[in-house]
């Protein structure tokens, strides 16, 4: 049951960049999942509850996407989709494959309380929701903050 | 989106206004960023240093610190090793390592289930990495948890021992995908026990796509440890023979290598 330390390194990474923006709290916290991760998706919620009490996030919801499972194979080319004690190629049976997506443990978003300094206007351009659509259309992996 | 205030919420009356607004931020950086850091930080050290930095995880029980023993009383002249013991409670396993002529820090959990890149880089400041080549961190027995944290080491280590099951692989898909190695433990017990079967462990193992290496061992048989000696040897002298020797401190690390 390491998912209570997930979550307090999850609560951490929040803080840190709820401090960034100045925000006064966390409302919404995203994150993604694989198979592969280590992680399950249940735990990490009963989780969650234990450990936002008492920190920025604790008036915060958590939402998990469940990432696909995926591979390609290094013998025949192939694409599959997998199980997490079945990594063979679906197509030809080899085990010399590549994980494409499933072992994903991130944190992909945050929605911030940010005190309005002046009405109609965010407090830091760089976190308007254009500019998070936009970077979340593009997949960047990057943390910008 | 919000019109009122151009945040990211949905609807203008879910939210406080006036006060305070909500603005989404895509951040996309792994859960465990601290922990990967710290690790990474870690691991820097035990490369300067010339230390091959080993996790060693397996189920409570399959034997890492007797092979442990092993390893120290046939490599202890050859390579300068420290240990990191991690465990819930007890000094047990550092007072057996420390009994061996090699130092050992103790980590103590405490209810923690695993070891992180925290405790280790904390037990370095017990350790003098100048003075040791080898590194073994005997992460908690557990196959679960430790599997998900990187503590800075260069290579995981995998212990099965035959008295457990031939599937454990893929009972514990994460932990088997992650090692770089992996022993089948007390396999002198192989002779008596009709219920385990090495090719199939392999053959879970491969279903994971994990090419690792699977070796047979036994701590109380030391001929069957040849191969696990010659791939530390081998890991070792991959990562830092070319400089040791170059440095002209060759002395009995390179020699017994040849």
């Amino acid at each position: 049951m390491h998912e209570l330390a997930l979550c307090q390194e999850l609560i951490a990474e929040v803080a840190r960049i709820a401090a960034a923006h100045d925000a006064v709290g966390a409302s919404r916290i995203l994150v993604t999942l694989g198979p592969l991760s280590g992680v399950e998706a249940p735990l990490l919620e009963r989780a969650f509850l234990v450990a936002r009490a008492g920190t920025i996030a604790e008036a915060a919801t958590l939402e998990i996407e469940q990432q696909p499972l995926s591979v390609r194979c290094t013998v025949c080319g192939a694409k599959s989709e997998v199980t997490p004690t079945n990594l063979l190629c679906r197509t030809c049976g080899a085990w010399k494959v590549e994980i494409l997506e499933g072992d994903a443990l991130l944190l992909k978003s945050v929605e911030l309380l940010v005190e309005t300094a002046a009405e109609g206007k965010p407090a830091d351009p760089n976190t308007n929701a254009e500019t998070t659509s936009a970077q979340l259309s593009n997949g960047l992996g990057e943390s910008h903050v | 989106m919000c019109e009122s205030c151009g945040c990211a919420g949905v609807s203008h009356e879910s939210h406080v206004h006036g006060e305070s607004s909500r603005h989404s931020v895509a951040v996309f950086s792994d859960i465990l960023r601290r922990n990967n850091d710290q690790a990474a930080h870690n691991r820097e050290h035990f490369t300067e240093h010339g230390v091959l930095a080993l996790n060693l995880m397996s189920s409570p029980g399959s034997g890492k610190t007797s092979l442990l023993e092993a390893t120290i009383d046939a490599l202890g002249d050859v390579f300068r090793i420290g240990v990191i013991e991690g465990d819930l409670a007890t000094e047990n396993d550092a007072r057996r390592i420390r009994a061996k002529g090699v130092p050992a820090v103790q980590i103590t959990t405490g209810q923690a289930c695993h070891l992180d890149a925290e405790m280790v880089h904390e037990a370095l400041h017990h350790l003098e990495l100048e003075s040791l080549d080898l590194l073994f961190i005997e992460n908690v027995g557990n196959l679960v948890c430790p599997a998900s944290f990187d503590l800075g080491q260069h290579a995981n280590v995998a212990l099965l021992s035959v008295t457990e099951g031939d599937d454990k692989p893929a009972k514990y898909p994460v932990l088997f995908r992650a090692a770089d190695l992996i022993l089948l433990s007390k396999s002198d017990l192989l002779e008596v026990l009709d219920d385990f079967n090495p090719a199939l462990a392999e053959q879970h193992v491969r279903a994971l796509a994990n090419p690792a290496k699977i070796l047979q061992v036994s701590a109380r048989r030391p001929e069957t440890l040849t191969p696990w000696l010659q791939w530390l040897r081998t890991m070792w002298d991959t990562r830092y023979g070319d400089a040791r020797k170059a440095a002209g401190t060759t002395a009995a690390v390179s020699a017994a290598a040849e």
